[in-house]
Parts: C-alpha cells; sequence; structure tokens
C-alpha cells in the first residue's frame, strides 16, 4: 500500500461522491448545529441561545442531564449485551456451516434473511411473535409459568429487545466469520492434525488468529449499528415500559418531535454523534495500529 | 474440517429459531383475524389467500409497493456509479488528504438517522423535493454511497495493479481502459455493492417516512395504517410483513456465493 504514486488529479474521480454525501451531510449537519444554539418559539422564532442547552445536557442534575444520562447508560449497556451475545453466537455457528456441499447456498440464504426484512416490519413480526395471546413466543413463556409481559414488564421487555437484535444480526457476524474461516488454507488444518491438536487447540491457535480482522468489522459495525437503535424497540416497545427501553435515538425523536423542542434535540444529536465518532475512531486507530504492528 | 454430529445438529437447531418468527408471521398471514384471535395455531387450519388478493387489489398498497421499489433502484444506481471512479481513485492513488476523506466518507456510515430526519425534512421541503421518489433515493445516499466506496474499494484492491500498466503501454485511453477492461474485471464486486446498496435503501424506514407524506409513501410504511384503521388488522399486517421479504428473498439468492466477501467490504 506504500507504493501508491501521488497524483492529485485523483481528486476528480472523489467529486461525484463528495457532492453527493455533502448535500445529504454538510446542510443538514449545518441545519442541527444551527438549532442547537438557539431556542425556538413558535415556528420560525428563534433566539440566540448559546451553549445552555449542551450545559443543561451534560449535568445529570438538571432535569434534561438525567434524562441524557439515562439514555446514554442504556444504550451502552443495550450494546455491551448485544455484542457480549452476538460475536460469541455468531462465531459458534460460523464453525458449524459445513466448507463444502450443497447445503452452503440454502444456508447462508437463510440466515441472511433477517437482515433483508425492513425495521419496522422486523418490529412487526416480534410485536406478533412476542405477544401472549396470538404469538408462539409469548405464549410459550407464559405456557411454562413465566412471568412475561412485553409492555408492562421492563425485564420482559429488555429481553425481548435482545433477543430481536441477536435475531436480525447475528447472521451478520456469522457471514463475516464465514468468510474469515473459508480463507484458511487446509495446509492449516492438515499440520494442526500431524501435531494432533485437540479441537479447542485448532480454534484458539489457527481459527480465531486468522478470524481476527473480520472480527473486527463486526464489532464496528454492530457496535455502530446497536448505539443508533431506533425502529426495533419503537414498535415493539414503543421505549416502554415506562423510560425501560428508550435509548438515545428514540429520545431524541422523542424531544424532536413529540415535543417539537429542536434546541434540545439537536444538542443532544451532536454530543450522541459525537460519542458515536470518538468511539469508532478510537476502535479503528486501535484496530490498524495492531494489524501494522504485526506486520512488521 | 471434519464435521461431527454435534455442530450439525446445532446448525440446523439455529436455522429452525431463526425461522420461526418469520413462520409464524406466514401462519399468521394466512388465517382470517377472527382465526387468530380464537386462539394459538401452530399452523393455519383453513389457509386463506384473502388478505394477499385485498393487497393486491389496493392501489394504496400496489402503489406503495412500486415507489420503495423505485427509490431503491434509483439509490442502488447512483451510489454504485458515483462510487465507482471514488474507488479506483482512493485505491491506486495517494491524494491531498486522502486518508482523512476516506474516514469522513465512513463516519457517514454511522450517523444516526434520528439525528438527521429532522433538518433532512427541512431540507428536502425547502429543495421542493418532499414526498417524492428522489428525496428518499438523495437521503439514503448519505450511507449507501461512503458503503458503495468501501466495499468496491476492497474488490479493486484485488486487482493486480500491473493490469493497469500494461493497458496504458497498449494504448487504451483512461476512460476506454476504465470501461471495457477494468469493469467487467470487478463485475463480481459491482453485483455485490448494488446488492447492499439495495438492501440498505429497502430495510432503512425511518428517513423515508419522515420524506415522504401521501404521494411517495413506502410500502413498509402504508402498514401503519392497518394499526388504526379498523383496530388491529393482524392479518393483514402478516400478509404485509410476508410480501416485504420477498424482494430481498429473490436478490439474496443470486449473490449468495459472494455476499460474505461484500460484508466484509471487500477484505477477507
Amino acid at each position: 500500500m506504500t507504493d501508491k504514486p501521488w497524483n492529485n488529479r485523483a481528486w476528480f474521480f472523489v467529486l461525484p461522491v463528495l457532492i453527493f454525501v455533502l448535500f445529504s451531510s454538510i446542510v443538514p449537519m449545518m441545519t442541527v448545529v444551527n438549532y442547537s444554539v438557539q431556542d425556538s418559539m413558535g415556528v420560525n422564532n428563534f433566539f440566540w441561545n448559546g451553549d445552555s442547552w449542551f450545559r443543561d445536557l451534560l449535568d445529570p442534575s438538571t432535569e434534561m442531564g438525567a434524562r441524557f444520562a439515562g439514555a446514554l447508560v442504556r444504550t451502552f449497556v443495550f450494546s455491551f449485551v448485544a455484542l457480549a451475545i452476538e460475536i460469541p453466537l455468531g462465531i459458534g455457528i460460523a464453525l458449524c456451516l459445513p466448507r463444502r456441499g450443497w447445503a452452503i447456498g440454502p444456508s447462508l440464504v437463510v440466515i441472511a434473511l433477517p437482515m433483508l426484512i425492513p425495521w419496522n416490519v422486523v418490529g412487526t413480526i416480534w410485536q406478533i411473535f412476542a405477544r401472549q395471546d396470538i404469538g408462539l413466543f409469548g405464549a410459550a413463556l407464559t405456557g411454562l409459568g413465566l412471568h412475561y409481559n412485553v409492555t408492562q414488564d421492563p425485564t420482559s421487555a429488555w429481553i425481548t429487545i435482545v433477543i430481536i437484535d441477536v435475531w436480525h444480526w447475528t447472521p451478520l457476524v456469522i457471514l463475516l466469520s464465514y468468510a474469515g474461516l473459508r480463507a484458511i488454507p487446509d495446509a492449516y488444518y492438515q499440520a494442526a492434525r500431524i501435531d494432533a491438536a485437540s479441537r479447542w487447540a485448532v480454534f484458539r491457535n489457527i481459527e480465531l488468529p486468522r478470524l481476527r480482522k473480520v472480527l473486527v468489522i463486526a464489532v464496528l459495525l454492530r457496535f455502530m449499528q446497536t448505539f443508533m437503535i431506533y425502529t426495533e424497540p419503537v414498535v415493539v416497545t414503543g421505549g416502554g415500559p415506562g423510560n425501560a427501553t428508550t435509548f438515545l435515538s428514540i429520545d431524541l425523536v422523542k424531544i424532536a418531535i413529540g415535543q417539537v423542542d429542536l434546541g434540545n434535540a439537536a444538542a443532544m444529536s451532536l454530543v450522541y454523534y459525537l460519542i458515536i465518532l470518538t468511539g469508532c475512531y478510537v476502535f479503528y486507530t486501535v484496530m490498524t495500529q495492531l494489524d501494522r504492528r504485526r506486520d512488521s | 474440517m471434519r464435521q461431527g454430529i454435534l455442530p450439525r445438529f446445532a446448525l440446523v437447531l439455529y436455522l429452525v429459531l431463526l425461522m420461526l418468527p418469520v413462520y409464524w408471521l406466514l401462519n399468521m398471514s394466512l388465517r382470517t383475524n377472527t382465526d387468530i384471535m380464537s386462539g394459538l395455531a401452530l399452523w393455519p387450519h383453513e389457509p386463506t389467500l384473502e388478505k394477499y388478493r385485498a393487497i393486491f387489489s389496493d392501489p394504496a398498497w400496489v402503489h406503495g409497493f412500486g415507489v420503495s421499489l423505485t427509490y431503491v433502484a434509483i439509490n442502488t444506481v447512483v451510489s454504485v456509479t458515483v462510487a465507482l471512479p471514488a474507488a479506483y481513485a482512493f485505491n491506486r492513488y495517494h491524494f491531498i488528504g486522502d486518508k482523512h476523506l476516506f474516514f469522513w466518507l465512513l463516519t457517514n456510515l454511522m450517523a444516526p438517522a434520528s439525528v438527521f430526519a429532522m433538518p433532512f425534512f427541512n431540507l428536502y421541503y425547502a429543495v421542493g423535493l418532499f414526498d417524492t421518489v428522489w428525496a428518499v433515493a438523495l437521503a439514503h445516499c448519505l450511507f449507501n454511497v461512503p458503503l458503495a466506496v468501501w466495499i468496491l474499494e476492497g474488490f479493486v484492491g484485488g486487482v493486480p495493479r500491473e493490469i493497469d500498466e500494461t493497458a496504458a503501454i497498449d494504448g487504451y485511453s483512461f476512460p476506454r481502459f476504465f470501461l471495457r477492461l477494468f469493469l467487467p474485471l470487478i463485475a463480481n464486486g459491482i453485483g455485490v455493492t448494488a446488492f447492499f446498496c439495495f438492501m440498505f435503501s429497502w430495510v432503512e424506514q425511518l428517513l423515508a417516512t419522515t420524506l415522504t407524506s401521501s404521494n411517495a409513501l413506502p410500502f413498509a410504511a402504508v402498514m401503519t395504517r392497518s394499526y388504526s384503521a379498523s383496530g388491529m388488522d393482524w392479518s393483514m399486517l402478516a400478509a404485509a410483513g410476508v410480501l416485504t421479504m420477498v424482494p430481498g428473498a429473490v436478490v439474496i439468492w443470486f449473490v449468495r456465493n459472494h455476499i460474505a466477501k461484500g460484508f466484509a467490504l471487500g477484505r477477507v
């Protein structure tokens, strides 16, 4: 990658992309910045408000601050729990997939299917599936004598949202891990067989290191997506019961559209966006550094 | 790798669990509402296609389906077209600010749609695109163009640079080389990228519903109406849900062997 020639005319190739993304990114972003320093009184009546939205937001003793902190903690916990389940499960299932044979094609199609369902339909599917009266999942849990009610009980709501996310996105981890596993040459496995290595040793010393790169991509994508989760909880729980499943993006839309409190919502958007950016930047940098150190 | 009984069993179990909610939706869609409310049934005892017929004879549903497919198609074509030269440039050349530009593109993939919903509404309203398929197609470029650049860059990297040099020596002009020689070489990559653009545009609903009201209401948003119209029309909702899965299931079959590489953003 170091021997690429310098050529600033390459900018002309990038220009179309720049125009399209700028139109959809900078203009709305500046609108958000603009809102975040103003207060609105009715339609088109704005006042300069300085940084007070931000000060409120970042101070947990204020009402907005407490609300923001609550949503932030919930979102982080959700991201962590979802990743902690999806990554190991995804690797596990990928190891179970056959490396060749007729069954691969259909299996991959079935595995990928949940990701191709519009997000609000995913919500609808689980809204029906989790109901105690007409849903198999809800009815089965109630039948087992468990106290399960998505709209009334916070624990049920949380478990359901996590299960939905696992159902919806573990396939991404599986496909990535599978692609990584397939790239391992057979010679590695033959060598392991000669050494009479145990299954665990094969996994620990051959497969896992080779999967590192795809797992980085998986963690990065899944962190971003879980941190932005919106549609599925809105359809299934509406952020409730109470505030139990009100994640950041849900709270944001509640404030921006529900209460038409644009200043607050905009300040919140910016802080939210910065957190995601920082998280991903740190992660990305750390991983590329590690890669470089290993290569040299 | 050797395949024991246990992995196979685990795989089948996983696939069954994965399909269970989808099966349940299908089951619901083939029953009537009175039948659904009268109790659980593991399969439809008196299957009926009544709701599917109702959807196909209602112009609002059909229109919604057309709208969804139209903006997805526009978005896919635009995203892939503008991303191709950019992906080539990022892979083949150094230029001022290339690394920063690349990371900035990625940050747009991470932009939560909920942050942009409100300003997008204002922006597209101001330029007179509100409630058209173009609004949704353009808005989805926000994340699909960077995604396309990222995936295609990986595929471009798979083509040896010697090919570019040989073509130049053989007297190919750059546009002729790019269109005649280079594009066919990354045809797989283009297919996979188009699939991903299709996929993310098809599943995104928050922006799509924010930017439309009646003329260009996407299919999945028409579903929301069946909530309020007459209580809960469960079987209608289920039938519509099943229909939204069909386009995805069809296109996925064509890229099944390359899909993993696409998810790895062309980097396996």
